[in-house]
């Protein structure tokens, strides 16, 4: 039973991947349709970074004290200022690191 | 003019930061999978069919948990339903693909190549073979995750969780989207739809992950009708 539900989730996923790949028609690529996909990383992203950030591992509300929370505002100001993609992780990961680990 | 393997080289280095997660979270799921039960081949099996990081440990947790397989599968499909946004930006660069390219392509679309690979696209998109890009970055991506998952089912949790390295997740998305949020449009629509993900969060079968995207999208879609 399982491994028929590896599979299924295996190729429901799969469908995911190669549904709007294959299965779009160019033609329907308005210039409207086109405007607004540019916006997918702005709400696909931001949809797993707070709850990531904000909520705790068991989906409750974090505190404003709370480590994560300053590891994600110091990433975003020096990724913003840096624009360096390892830059921005690493001052985040530090920093938190920094906060649970010596204060 | 670049070749194909200089492009593919490309995806490559653009997507190397990012595999300071992805290997963490590999190694983490392949331990927590023996943990909650699993053999290590049925383990691995997710990796390779699956192949997708969040969706997998949930399956695994809800299969572990006694709950029903469709629960499980439907979960799973949720969780990957913005791979469909993915395919639908992607899919403008793709098009003159021959179908079995395409087919191939698909597989190795995950979130972070999805991410550098748009970037690159965008910007070369009469490039012939900028393709490519999305093979470097994925084909890394995916090799990385099936090397950690055995990592972790072979050594077990050898990352400290007292390092949170679940953190350098949403840290590695931030990076991902750190651009965007110069433009006063896409700060908007980040806000909305990260505030409604997090108000979602505990919606059944994790659908804040379809639910918070599509409030995005049409906060977008009123962003833009105003701008006119």
């Amino acid at each position: 039973m399982t491994w028929t539900s590896i599979f299924i989730a295996g190729f429901i996923t799969y469908f995911t991947r190669m549904g709007m790949i294959t299965l779009i028609d160019k033609n329907i690529f308005n210039e409207n349709f086109r405007k607004i996909l540019n916006y997918v990383p702005s709400v696909v992203f931001p949809s797993i970074i707070f709850p990531g950030v904000l909520l705790d591992d068991y989906g409750s509300l974090v505190t404003l004290t709370d480590p994560k929370i300053y590891g994600a505002l110091t990433a975003i100001i020096i990724g913003y200022f840096s624009r360096n993609v390892i830059f921005t992780i690493i001052s985040g990961l530090t920093s938190y690191w920094l906060l649970i680990f010596i204060f | 003019m670049l070749s194909k393997f200089q492009i593919f080289k490309i995806g490559f280095f653009d997507v190397a930061p990012h595999l300071l997660s992805v290997i963490p979270f590999g190694i983490i799921f392949g331990a927590i999978g023996i943990e909650l039960g699993f053999d290590p081949i049925m383990t691995y099996a997710t990796s390779l069919i699956i192949f997708g990081g969040a969706s997998q440990i949930v399956f695994l947790q809800l299969l572990s948990g006694g709950a029903s397989p469709l629960i499980a599968i439907t979960s799973v499909g949720v969780i990957n339903s913005r791979h469909l946004l993915y395919g639908a930006v992607l899919s403008e660069y793709l098009n003159k693909l021959s179908l079995i390219k395409k087919l191939f392509i698909s597989y190795f679309i995950v979130d972070q190549g999805f991410a550098v690979s748009n970037v690159y696209l965008k910007k070369n998109s009469e490039q012939s073979f900028n393709y490519y890009h999305l093979m470097g970055s994925g084909i890394t991506l995916w090799l990385c995750w099936q090397i950690a998952t055995i990592i972790g089912i072979f050594l077990g949790s050898i990352v400290p969780e007292e390092l949170g390295l679940k953190f350098a997740i949403p840290l590695t998305f931030i990076a991902i989207i750190i651009n965007e949020l110069r433009k006063f449009d896409h700060l908007a629509v980040m806000i909305v739809s990260g505030l409604t993900a997090t108000f979602f969060y505990n919606a059944p079968f994790k659908s804040y992950i379809l639910i918070s995207p599509l409030i995005g999208l049409f906060a977008a879609f009123l962003i833009l009708k105003l701008k006119k």
